[in-house]
């Protein structure tokens, strides 16, 4: 059973300074919402240490903030969160199958939208310490930028907080699009995905489902349409 | 104990159960062709869902969020790095809004 040697984990960790620096800049925007709504430091970085998932916590600080119900939040958190289970099953697949149950759990900890999408796309088998350089450098850039807008969020200038947002999208712009140019079912499906979640995001009525149900919806019709009209060749699925 | 850990508590299980479950239970290859080619579009469809319209309000202005993506877009097709994209993407941003405010 090969887990992959040192080499692996610092080729994750390598991989992961984009994700770290993005983190940080995400984070940086949540750590400052926490501490207006009245979380302490500590409360702000163990919220970002236990949940990583950007939107889940942003949602969730809304309904601490008017003191909701347990339910709601479980409930939003299943549905803001649901794509990861979309996700980990992808990631099921390029796991060695003899991996053991304890490498499964740590490794889904990290199931984050952007370290999926370097470990689904990373040429061959996953390295189990691959995905732990990768997990350990973007948690502490998720972790640290946290701390550092909840501790120092109103010395920052904000035309600086405000550029620092689109960190996030030029990564997963850098992840989906370089396929795009050798491949015209990804492109269709890139294509497909903005134009779907436009009109979901401004149509009547439409507008009305939440953003997490929305790429859930998103990813199920346009994945499946391009399942059935482009299927991959067994050989081009690694 | 304040209410607030017990709601950080209770949003950490939920969302490590969503991780957890496909990752730990499915331990087969998946044989179907059409499941295994439906999980390869899986995370172009996710995240070019998430990314677009999402990015427009990414930053304070529209015009400079515009011009980040397409900064971006033109480096990722030149297959520049991630970091690149991401760094110039938040740099061409941070120029133009020097000129809007």
């Amino acid at each position: 059973m090969n887990v992959g040697s040192i080499k692996d984990f610092k080729e994750g960790c390598a991989d992961a300074i984009p994700i770290c620096l993005g983190y940080i800049a995400v984070s940086f925007a949540f750590g400052i919402e926490a501490s207006k709504i009245g979380m302490t430091t500590f409360q702000a970085a163990m919220t970002s240490l236990l949940n990583v998932t950007s939107a889940g916590q942003f949602s969730a600080l809304e309904i601490i903030a008017r003191n909701g119900s347990f339910f709601e939040l479980a409930v939003l958190q299943l549905v803001i969160n649901l794509r990861y289970m979309l996700m980990s099953c992808a990631l099921s697949q390029k796991l060695d199958l003899k991996l053991p149950t304890i490498h499964r759990l740590v490794i889904s900890y990290g199931v984050t939208d952007e370290i999926f999408g370097v470990s689904v796309l990373k040429k061959g088998r996953l390295y189990p310490m691959f995905s732990y350089g990768l997990i350990v450098t973007s948690v502490f850039g998720w972790v640290f930028g946290t701390v550092l807008g909840a501790v120092a969020g109103h010395v920052l200038p904000q035309r600086l907080i405000s550029c620092l947002g689109l960190a996030i999208y030029g990564m997963f712009i850098a992840i989906i699009i370089p396929d795009t140019r050798s491949n015209r079912a990804i492109l269709a499906v890139v294509l497909a995905a903005m134009v779907l979640s436009t009109i979901f995001a401004y149509a009547p009525f439409l507008m009305m489902i939440s953003s997490g149900f929305r790429i859930i919806i998103i990813t199920v019709i346009v994945a499946a349409a391009a399942a059935f009209f482009a299927p991959v060749k067994e050989e081009e699925d690694e | 104990m304040s209410k607030v850990y017990l709601y950080i508590l209770l949003m950490a299980v939920v969302t490590y159960l969503i991780r957890a479950l496909p990752l730990t239970l499915i331990r087969k290859e998946i044989k179907s062709r059409f499941i295994r080619s439906f999980l390869h579009y899986v995370p172009y469809a996710t995240l070019a869902a998430m990314t677009f319209p999402a990015i427009l309000s990414a930053t304070d202005y529209v015009i400079s969020s515009v011009v980040g993506f397409a900064v971006a877009l033109v480096l990722a097709f030149n297959k520049k790095s991630l970091l690149s994209v991401a760094a110039f993407a938040c740099a061409a941003a941070f120029i133009t809004e020097l000129f809007l405010r």
